[in-house]
């Protein structure tokens, strides 16, 4: 039973390619078939065998009560999609509270003492910054000025925003994934690049319309996507010396330093020099302060733990339902396993069958609820609180659900294994 | 082989007493008894006379509270419940009083189940299933939920289901019980000829005269005593005259299993004929 693709292949090839190549091809192909006609006798003989006998009861067992299947599939899924959300709002935050730190040219951070998160602007003398660059394996030191401004719309209406501004020929941070406009255009006079989903928040319509921070105008030349702030304070870039003015930083100040190593410089090492060269600053690895902000936010703050707490609470619910229901529907076919038990089988094999129980709804309900979840998760994408979704969660969610329902199964399976043969006799 | 002179079940001075407090029975009061191997032994008495008990006993379903039994040479005292359950699916075939089909599996499926439980769940299995559901008439009902079955026919399948092992021991309790005179007939030839097997024992628990030819033996059992045990109709080892085809053991073993059209006629008595005919126990 080869299939018809590959003749029609075949066909082609002996008429149109050159004879060595078609020899080569031909043979390939002949292999490709042998491996479809195996396949394609595995399968029938797989479908001939149907389903493993334990594994149709399970089934069956599930489906013979379609209400108390239905009651436990939302159970599974409203666990999974609670555990979802919190997890996908979890990494969806984390990845919005370091997402600045992860897109900066920087090696190593000189910071003011004591900085928490990415968004605490006190203000470095550019004195660090020269002792920085004398130190050996620092390539360059780029100044990075940041703060809270008021953003004055063109309709007359103000809104607070946070001013990034950095050199516009690189070396800092800029903005990225710009869909409209070039970052090069910030290096023209009161020019700024904000992300679109903040138009409405500044009260423009797009790229030319501008606003005013400190009565100075701010033109936006820039668009991007996707750059979105924690706090939904929206973040506006600018070139540094524009930033400084629009915020009224002192010339010789800056909010960070950002330093590049030379590609054989041991970031560490390089640190622990640079630290011990200057005062009133700390320095830190990108690592050390992304997981500084990540730690301050999300469990500073105590979000992480309501995350945390909530999914933990979506286990926790989902398990009591799944492990009621089966339950009862082990209670339903007590008769049943009585029986099993009454032609011999052992108690292994009646576990299996209600771990397959498990396993099934589990799976049932594990489609549905990652079904469920990318519709939040598109449906998020462009809000304030957008759900994320990786493969590991994913991975990690499958596993949860099964061991949900594995656990869920001790009750029943307590209840299966102390059957007495005998009560099939007097039935 | 010795199969056919130890017995493949044995049972000596059995008690058993059932239920707790003011419904406490003693359902078996010492009770002795050996199933030969290519023996076909019949248990009659009134209901209530302790059958159903004595089978399970014999079965491995329940322990005795006094007395041993022997299963395939194993004793069931002291058992736990993991080795009683390996023993009755090793050795023991039942057909329960009433039936218990799974109501989610079909005919087939529910008699391939036994070897599933047994781990053999190898390609032959389904044709295997077939083959018993077609011993017992029922070839063309596979795909049937015992819902979709007459009662008759779930019996037919709880009789295949307990034949389908081939094992040594089987037990029937009432098997023809909601069977019509041809149906019956037919089962319990399926029975006597696996009761050919000198290696296998039959032991069928049963108010129907119907079933008094096919019988090795006939024990009878009253308020949990063994009060008679004769010879059947169809053969006594002592007293019958050799059959055509005899071999070394007490009994003729047909080369084949017969299906239920290949019954001889003059096997089955004429007044045995009406399907109504669930007379007394000591009838005959
Ligand atoms: N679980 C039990 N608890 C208490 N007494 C029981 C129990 N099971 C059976 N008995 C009693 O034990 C006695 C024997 O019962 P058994 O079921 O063996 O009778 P039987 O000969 O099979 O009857 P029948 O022909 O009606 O099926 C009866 O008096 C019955 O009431
Ligand atoms: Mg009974």
């Amino acid at each position: 039973m080869r299939p018809g693709w590959i003749e029609r292949i075949d066909m082609r090839l002996r008429t149109a390619a050159g004879p060595a190549l078609r020899s080569g091809a031909a043979s390939a192909l002949s292999r490709l078939g042998d491996a479809a006609d195996a396949l394609h006798e595995h399968l029938a003989r797989a479908r001939k065998r149907g389903l493993p006998l334990i594994v149709l009861l399970a089934w069956r067992n599930l489906f013979h009560d379609r209400v108390r299947l239905v009651t436990t599939v939302i159970g599974i899924v409203f666990s999974v999609i609670l555990v979802t959300v919190q997890i996908g709002l979890y990494l969806g935050f984390e990845r919005m509270v370091t997402t600045m730190i992860d897109h900066a040219d920087a090696d190593l951070w000189i910071v003011p003492k004591g900085t928490r998160n990415f968004e605490d602007p006190s203000l470095l003398d550019d004195r660090q910054r020269f002792r920085a660059l004398s130190i050996a394996g620092v390539a360059d030191v780029a100044p990075l000025v940041l703060g809270f401004a008021e953003w004055r719309r063109p309709d007359g209406g103000a809104t607070p925003v946070f001013v990034v501004g950095s050199d516009p020929r690189g070396g800092g941070l800029g903005p990225w994934n710009v869909v409209e406009g070039r970052v090069d255009a910030l290096a023209t006079p009161f020019s700024v690049a904000v992300d679109r989903s903040y138009f409405g928040r500044l009260g423009v319509r797009g790229l030319g319309d501008a606003g005013e921070l400190r009565d100075q105008k701010a033109r936006i030349v820039a668009v991007t996507s996707g750059i979105r702030s924690f706090t939904t304070t929206p973040y506006v870039f600018a070139a540094y010396d524009r930033a400084r003015a629009y915020m009224n930083t002192p010339a010789d100040r800056a909010t960070y330093f950002l330093v590049r190593l030379r590609p054989d410089a041991d970031a560490t090492a390089v640190r622990d020099r640079i630290q011990g060269n200057i005062a009133d600053a700390e320095v830190l690895t990108r690592a050390e302060f992304r997981e500084r902000s990540r730690s301050f936010w999300l469990f500073g703050t105590g979000a992480g733990a309501a995350l945390f707490g909530g999914a933990l609470l979506g286990i926790v619910v989902g398990t009591v339902i799944v492990a009621q229901t089966l339950y009862s529907s082990t209670k339903d076919h007590i008769a049943e396993f009585a029986t099993l038990r009454a032609i011999g089988s052992s108690t292994r094999y009646i576990v299996e069958v209600i771990l397959w129980q498990a396993l099934l709804s589990a799976v049932v309900g594990f489609l549905l609820a990652t079904a469920a979840g990318v519709v939040i998760v598109v449906l998020t994408a462009d809000s304030a609180l957008p759900v994320v979704m990786t493969p590991g969660l994913v991975l990690g969610l499958l596993v949860l659900t099964v061991v949900m329902c594995a656990v869920s199964a001790v009750a029943a399976i307590r209840e299966v294994v102390r059957i007495d043969p005998a009560t099939v006799l007097s039935r | 082989m010795t199969a056919a002179t130890t017995p493949i079940v044995e049972a000596v001075d059995v008690e058993k007493t059932l239920g707790e407090g003011a419904g406490r029975v003693q359902a078996l009061r010492g009770v002795s008894l050996a199933l030969k191997g290519g023996e076909l032994t019949l248990l009659m008495g009134p209901s209530g006379s302790g059958k159903t008990t004595l089978l399970s006993i014999l079965g491995g379903m329940l322990t005795p509270t006094r007395g041993t039994v022997r299963l395939a040479g194993e004793t069931t005292t002291g058992a736990g419940p993991e080795t009683l359950a390996r023993l009755r699916r090793t050795h023991v075939g039942f057909v329960f009083q009433s039936y218990h089909l799974f109501p989610t599996l079909t005919a087939i499926e529910n008699v391939r189940l036994v070897l599933d439980v047994r781990g053999e769940h190898g390609e032959d299995a389904p044709e295997r299933a077939a083959a018993a559901l077609a011993t017992v008439g029922l070839a063309h009902k596979h795909h049937a939920f015992p819902r979709e079955l007459s009662g008759g026919e779930q019996q037919r399948v709880a009789i295949a289901r307990a034949v389908v092992g081939r094992t040594a021991a089987l037990f029937a309790d009432e098997p023809t019980a909601s069977l019509d005179g041809d149906n019956g007939r037919a089962i319990m030839t399926v029975l006597a000829d696996i009761a050919k097997d000198p290696r296998r024992a039959v032991l069928v628990v049963t108010h129907d005269p119907r079933t008094l030819p096919f019988a090795d033996r006939i024990v009878r059992i009253e308020d949990g005593r063994i009060v008679a045990e004769e010879a059947g109709a169809h053969a006594g080892p002592a007293p019958r005259e050799p059959a055509p085809n005899e071999s070394a053991s007490p009994k003729s073993v047909s080369p084949k299993s017969v299906s239920p059209e290949s019954v001889s006629p003059e096997s089955v008595s004429p007044e045995s004929a009406s399907p109504e005919s669930q007379g007394s126990p000591h009838a005959p």
